[in-house]
């Protein structure tokens, strides 16, 4: 059974959203995620100022095996994409859902809210129905 | 559901991920394929290879057989034991597999071929050698472990009996003996040195135990493929197939044009490329830039043309990422590489990267 903090979002995708206090979401890949991925070589985040829409793909992580696509959960404007990725893209294993965030997104007006996405309950019916 | 290798339920009961590789339910990793890859290179490491296909031939015409059938020449093979790497290729010269044969008796020669060619390969073998007269057996009965590391002869000695250790010290670089009931090869897939070992079928889960116990770490097909790609050897249907030869695919060394009389599959095909002259040839790429090379990106070498990676990763040992890539024979020292639409540089550099732990490219 993999990790699933209870205060965060999730998708079937496999990306957590967690709400920060200015209203911006930070977004990470789960721990289910990065443990099937593997350990992780390369992450390519986007920059500042990329508009997203909802299930665009907006960054990439990359195990010895092969490159996954990470798919915006909501639409938005990124804030930012994590610069300690790029020295050290390992992080995402070992720490998924704190210093391994991949970006921070300020939702667009009329965008699908955090709040609505998956409890993490769902989404561990999401991960059981596909093995994990 | 794919076939099953006598060592399966102990790959599970260890906690392997598996996945479909030729048609066989093979572990991937078990734990971090880095951490598998790291411990090949620094110290030892277990693999099951009994997926591969065992073929013996047995027969009095039987190196005469594989003069024909084989690009490289088995007539090189003179000491008992003594193995040699070869390409099988169809009349265009295109490569149907690659294999290892070993010579065991003037009448009995073993090869091993990939198991994702077996069907394909043991068609053609038969029909070959049916003019031959020759015998073959397809040893379904083995399981095969590769012990690969500086430390995998030593802790592969302590699975022999006492009798046996010295003669499988004893063995010379790629050559294999039977010792009792196991055929023990100093060959292996990794870029280190290590033994290669066929035993019944019945002994292979004593053995990884054995292996663990003594400190042998278990290893995936994840690990083997960046180990093998560091050490620049090709993987069949990446790096050469039936639509590339062996000169466009680093293998010119195993092509034996002489004697000039030997006919052997191809080698009119071959010799009509030797004398325009290749138009590709396989390279090593480093790249330079943060990413990872991966299969069937583009290589742009410009002022010549354009190329395709034919096997990418990262590779632990150094670090970064390397590829084999076919490309135009005229390519330069530079060139580079369309990764998500992004050019990214990367330099030419002669494989192998990396050979008994040691970089060989900066």
């Amino acid at each position: 059974m993999s990790n699933l903090p209870a205060d965060l979002k999730y998708t079937k995708s496999h990306e957590w959203v967690r709400t920060l206090a200015d209203g911006t979401v930070e977004i990470g890949i789960t721990d289910h995620a990065q443990h099937a991925l593997g350990d992780l070589v390369f992450v390519e985040v986007p920059e500042a100022g990329r508009t997203v829409k909802q299930d665009e793909p907006c960054a990439v992580v990359e195990s010895v095996k092969a490159a996954s696509d990470v798919y915006a959960p909501l639409a938005g404007e990124i804030t930012a994409g994590n610069p300690a990725l790029a020295d050290a893209p390992e992080t995402v294993n070992s720490d998924p859902y704190g210093a391994g965030w991949l970006m921070r997104v300020r939702p667009a007006a009329g965008a699908v809210a955090a709040a609505e996405l998956m409890s993490a309950a769902d989404y561990q019916k999401v991960v059981a129905a596909e093995g994990g | 559901m794919g076939r099953k290798t006598p060592l399966f339920a102990l790959h599970q009961e260890l906690g392997a991920r598996i996945v479909d590789f030729g048609g066989w339910d093979m572990p991937v990793q078990y734990g971090s394929q880095i951490g598998e890859h790291h411990a090949v290179r620094r110290a030892a490491g277990v693999f099951d290879v009994s997926h591969m296909c065992v073929v013996d031939l047995k027969g009095p015409r039987v190196r005469a057989f594989l003069a024909q059938l084989l690009a490289n020449d088995v007539g090189k093979l003179k000491a008992t034991g003594k193995a040699l790497y070869s390409c099988m290729l169809n009349e265009r010269g295109g490569v149907l597999d690659d294999l290892i044969v070993y010579f065991l008796t003037e009448s009995w020669f073993r090869a091993v071929v990939n198991a994702g060619t077996r069907d394909k390969d043991l068609a053609w073998i038969r029909a070959h050698a049916a003019s031959f007269g020759l015998e073959l057996t397809e040893r379904t009965d083995l399981a095969m472990l590769a012990i690969q590391g500086p430390e995998g002869r030593a802790r592969a000695l302590e699975l022999l009996a006492a009798a046996d250790r010295e003669a499988a010290l004893g063995l010379g670089v790629f050559v294999g003996r039977e010792l009792g009931r196991w055929f023990v090869a100093r060959t292996g897939y990794t870029g280190e040195d290590g033994f290669e070992i066929m035993m019944p079928a019945a002994d292979a889960v004593p053995a990884w135990r054995k292996l663990n116990a003594l400190g042998v770490a278990s290893c995936g097909l994840g690990a083997r493929d960046t180990l093998r790609l560091e050490a620049g050897m090709n993987l069949y249907g990446h790096d050469m197939d039936e639509n590339s030869d062996p000169f466009e695919s680093g293998l010119a060394w195993t092509v034996a044009l002489e004697p000039p009389g030997r006919a052997f599959i191809g080698r009119e095909a071959l010799e009509a490329v030797r004398a325009r002259g290749p138009g590709r040839k396989l390279v090593g790429l480093l790249l330079e830039d943060r990413g990872v090379l991966r299969d069937h990106q583009r290589v742009l070498v410009p002022g010549v043309g354009e190329g395709e990676i034919t096997s990418g990763t990262y590779s632990p040992t150094l670090e970064r990422s390397i590829a084999l890539a076919r490309v135009p024979a005229a390519t330069p020292a530079r060139v580079q590489v369309d990764i998500r639409g992004k050019l990214l540089n990367a330099k030419v550099v002669k494989p192998p990267f990396v050979r008994f732990g040691k970089s060989l490219v900066t």
